[in-house]
Order: structure tokens, then C-alpha cells, then sequence
């Protein structure tokens, strides 16, 4: 079991590593979305000065937890489709939990390693100092993992379901989840109906929960509970999802066809 | 020697096992089985049903009926114990190829819980002469060096039954002649129990024990390769693939 593990993690750290193209995919964009971010703060700051508008980066930053580990588990079994390894791997003894276990872990690295760099970034470029704001951040960092999760195993499941036609997802999800998630502006901007949807997201009760807590240095109870809540709730989904996609996909003898279209 | 084959318990046994697309019956009412330690070839034209059935003794098909059994393990409900002890290959697939072909077997040694990868992943790169392309990126391969370092991955494990769908297809004969020596050397001296498909009857003949041609999913002749061509009263395997795959309506065996 660890062993599968292990060599699952091994075969998903040998991609980054021995590709510099994989490398700059998961430094690059977020690097260019701090940078346009960044440069909007200072010039707000210099025009108006809002107050909290450096909240700007630690949103861009946050986003990136979500994005990075979504995008991280659902290229894992993309990349194994694309170089024909996918058949590989499904005859191998691979339990669909082990499977699962090694791609987020591969989401917890990925996330953690770019909203690190970006952190260290907005520091030097910009002085945003999101590491003195410290440990009440850190639940609001795990609720965008365990998001990134949920997300990356619906993605994963609709590409092994649906193979080419769904790939635009991997990328297209997230940018349909971004602007519900109230991610650089209050949800109470959103009309009525949109901001009831976007409440069903856990994405926007972090960045709700995060607004508050730059703005007051104390961590709403509530706000954390209804997060980890739909958390729980997108998890248990994702993954039965994820599941149930696999079962359809062996009725439906795609295995084999994935990669050969 | 049919009792000696029935003393031997059969390393596949597959009993009405269909598998239907839509309205397409890509495997229609399959019996067979495979004795221990056998040769056997899967074979039959384009669309035939051969892809489809290996995926089904393989699990990565649910049949829509039938049973399946795989050294005496029920395909799907002992899946993953089945799987620890077959491995698979084939021309259609590939492994990734930015990482090494040693960094490749590695990551596959783990997954079969291989004991000293090392030292085994050296002996099959012997083996199938490719240890020169160790420390090389997969992509950098060769299609014949690929094939037989896709060879070196389904061995890793030691595997009871190999599943090869079509292993020998973009090798030049030379190549393909390598391939068939080291799978005949493995199967003489493990025992392993080979499935195998080729449209290369020559090969066919040289390599298989017995034979089973499908047509339209359903089996159409089958035996030794010798028996077969008695029945047909023919003198090469191509002869009888050919008015196989000529043969219009789905399938009345001759008699
Ligand atoms: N996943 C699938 N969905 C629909 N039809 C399929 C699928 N896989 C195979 N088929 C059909 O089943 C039949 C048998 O295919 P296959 O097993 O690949 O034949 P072979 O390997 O003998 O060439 C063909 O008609 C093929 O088009
Ligand atoms: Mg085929």
C-alpha cells in the first residue's frame, strides 16, 4: 500500500522534475497573476487608498492553493493518458483510493510549493507581509486544499469519462468557480441569486472569512464551520463521483481508448 | 493430451462471456480456457473481439455477462488480487516518455511491490537487450527498443499470466525475431502462460500452442495450430484467417 504509494508519488515527481515546460506551468501563470495584482494595488493605493486593498494579494495568493492542487491531481492521470501510461497504471494493482491518496498528496506539494514562492514574491515586490499574519490563516489554507481536492477529483473523473472533449475543464472549472468565489470582492456585490449560489461554495466562505480576519486579526468560528461543512460535503462527492465515473468508463471499455483519439 | 490439460487447473477459464457496445456484440458468448504454462493465441480479423476480450480477463472492461476466472480468482470481485500476478503489454501503449526508462521501471517496480528493483530491473533490461538504453529518456526509444522495454515492464512482477496485445506489431522481423526468442525463453523456463494476439500467422505458428480464431466475438476454430490447419484442410494459418475474415454472416462453424 505505501509502496503504491510511494511509486505514484515517485512517477508524479519525475514529471515535474525532469520537465522544465511542467516546472514553469506551475510557477508561471501564477507568477503573472500576482504581478498584474500586485502592480493594480499599488496604483489603487496610490489613487484612492481604499483601506485593505493590499487584501488584493493575499486573495491572488489563496486562489492559487485552490488552483495549484486542483490543477496538480487532475494533470496527474491527464499526463498518464496523454503518454499512453494510463493502462499502465489500471493493471497494475492500484487500489482507486491509492490512486486518489497519491494525487492530492501531489496537490498538497504542488499548492504548497507556488503559494509559497508567490507569498516570498508579494513580500519582496509589494512588502505584503502575509506570513506575520501566521497560524490564523492556516485553516483557511487547508480549506482551499481539501477544495482543490474535491474539484481536481470531479476534473479527473469527467477526463477519464469523456477524454479530449472534457479536457478545456481542467482549466475551464476553476475560471467558473472563481468569480462565485468572491475571491477580490465582498459576495454582498454579487446579485441575490448568484450570491446564494456562491454561498453553496466553500471557496467563498474562506475568502469571506479571510476579508474579516485582515480586517479585524480575529478568525469568525461560523464562517470557518460552514467551509470545512461543504467541504466535507464536495469531498464525499468528489470522490463517490470519481468512483461511479470509474465503474461507467470500464462498462463503456474506455480504458482503452483514452490517449488514441 | 486432453487429460493432462483437464488434470492441470487452467489458468483462464472464461465461460459465456459477452461483452455488447450498444448494439455491437464485441465479444458474443466466449468459452475457452488456457492451461497452465500454454501459448495462446488469440486471433482473428480486425474487430474480431480481441482487444475486448483481454480487457475483460484484464478487468478493465465489466462483461456484460459471463464469468471469468483467472488462476482460479474471479474476475472482477478479485480484481486486484488477479492483477498482482498477470501483467499486460502492447504496441498501442507507451510509458511516459520525459522519464528514463530506468526511472520508468522503477515507478512500476513500486507498484507491484517488486522486492530488489534494482537487481531485477537490470536482469530484464538484459535480457531483452536494451540495457544500454537505461539512463535514456523513454521518448528517445526506438519502437523496437520501446516494445522490449514495455517487455521489461510486464516481467517485473514474474507474472503467471502475460496478456500481449499485439507486442510484435511496428517491429522490423529482426526485432520481432528477438522478441519471440526471449518470450519463448521466459515461458520455457517460468512457465508463464502467454495470451497473445498477432496478425503474423508465421509467428503465430512458430510461437503458439493453441490457437483460437474469433469472428464477430464468437470462436470459430481453435486447437493447435496443426489441428487447425487438419480441420481447415489447409497448409498455412493465413489461408484460414483469410476465408475466416472472408466469411460473411456471423459466424456458423464449419463442420
Ligand atoms: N469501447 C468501445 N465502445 C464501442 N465499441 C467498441 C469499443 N471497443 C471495441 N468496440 C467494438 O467492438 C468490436 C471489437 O473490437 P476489438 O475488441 O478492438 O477487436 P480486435 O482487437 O479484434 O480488432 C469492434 O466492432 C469495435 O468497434
Ligand atoms: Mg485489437
Amino acid at each position: 500500500m505505501i509502496s503504491r504509494i510511494g511509486a505514484l508519488l515517485l512517477r508524479y515527481l519525475y514529471l515535474y522534475r525532469r520537465s522544465t515546460a511542467r516546472l514553469m506551468g506551475v510557477l508561471f501563470w501564477p507568477v503573472m497573476d500576482l504581478l498584474v495584482w500586485g502592480f493594480l494595488t499599488s496604483y489603487l493605493e496610490r489613487i484612492a487608498a481604499p483601506p485593505g486593498v493590499t487584501f488584493l494579494l493575499g486573495a491572488v495568493i489563496f486562489w492559487d492553493i485552490f488552483y495549484s492542487a486542483q490543477q496538480a491531481i487532475t494533470l496527474s492521470i491527464t499526463e498518464d493518458i496523454w503518454a499512453r501510461n494510463i493502462l499502465n497504471v489500471f493493471v497494475a494493482p492500484v487500489r482507486t483510493w491509492e490512486l486518489l491518496v497519491a494525487t492530492s498528496l501531489i496537490g498538497v506539494l504542488r499548492a504548497t510549493v507556488s503559494a509559497g514562492v508567490l507569498a516570498i514574491l508579494a513580500r519582496l515586490f509589494y512588502g505584503f507581509p502575509l506570513f506575520a499574519i501566521g497560524l490564523p490563516l492556516l485553516p483557511f489554507y487547508f480549506s482551499l486544499l481539501l477544495f482543490g481536492w474535491a474539484m481536481g477529483m470531479f476534473t479527473m473523473a469527467l477526463v477519464l469519462r469523456f477524454g479530449q472533449a472534457a479536457e478545456a475543464l481542467i482549466w475551464g472549472i476553476p475560471f467558473l468557480i472563481q468569480p462565485l468565489s468572491a475571491v477580490f470582492y465582498p459576495v454582498a456585490v454579487l446579485p441575490p441569486w448568484l450570491r446564494t449560489l456562491a454561498l453553496l461554495l466553500p471557496s467563498t466562505h474562506v475568502f469571506e472569512g479571510m476579508r474579516a480576519a485582515l480586517a479585524t486579526g480575529s478568525v469568525s468560528g461560523t464562517t470557518l464551520a460552514a467551509a470545512v461543512g461543504l467541504n466535507a460535503v464536495y469531498l464525499a462527492a468528489g470522490t463517490a463521483f470519481f468512483g461511479w465515473m470509474l465503474g461507467r468508463v470500464r462498462e463503456k471499455g474506455y480504458l482503452a481508448r483514452l490517449g488514441m483519439e | 493430451m486432453p487429460e493432462t490439460r483437464a488434470a492441470i487447473e487452467a489458468a483462464i477459464a472464461v465461460t459465456g462471456l459477452t461483452k455488447r457496445f450498444g448494439d455491437v456484440a464485441a465479444v458474443d458468448g466466449l468459452s475457452f480456457s488456457v492451461a497452465s504454462g500454454e501459448i495462446f493465441g488469440l486471433l482473428g480479423p480486425n474487430g474480431a473481439g480481441k482487444t475486448t476480450t483481454i480487457q475483460l480477463l484484464l478487468g478493465l472492461t465489466t462483461p456484460t455477462a459471463g464469468d471469468v476466472r483467472v488462476l482460479g480468482l474471479s474476475m472482477p470481485s478479485d480484481r486486484l488480487a488477479i492483477l498482482q500476478r498477470v501483467n499486460f503489454s502492447s504496441a498501442y501503449i507507451s510509458l511516459p516518455s520525459n522519464l528514463t526508462v530506468r526511472q520508468n521501471l522503477r515507478v512500476f517496480a513500486g507498484l507491484y511491490g517488486v522486492r530488489r528493483p534494482q537487481a531485477k530491473i537490470d536482469a530484464l533490461l538484459e535480457l531483452f537487450e536494451v540495457s544500454d538504453s537505461a539512463g535514456r529518456p523513454t521518448g528517445a526509444l526506438s519502437s523496437g527498443q520501446l516494445t522490449r522495454v514495455n517487455l521489461c515492464k510486464a516481467f517485473l512482477n514474474d507474472p503467471e499470466v502475460l496478456f500481449l496485445d499485439e507486442p510484435t506489431a511496428s517491429l522490423d522481423p529482426d526485432i520481432a525475431d528477438k522478441v519471440r526468442t526471449a518470450l519463448q525463453k521466459l515461458q520455457r523456463e517460468r512457465g508463464v502462460t502467454i495470451v497473445y494476439t498477432s496478425h503474423n500467422m508465421r509467428e503465430v505458428e512458430v510461437l503458439c500452442d493453441r490457437v483460437l480464431f474469433l469472428a464477430h466475438g464468437r470462436a470459430v476454430a481453435d486447437g493447435s495450430p496443426s489441428e487447425v490447419l487438419a480441420r481447415a484442410r489447409s497448409d498455412s494459418l493465413e489461408d484460414v484467417f483469410i476465408a475466416i475474415a472472408r466469411e460473411k454472416t456471423p459466424a456458423e462453424p464449419e463442420r
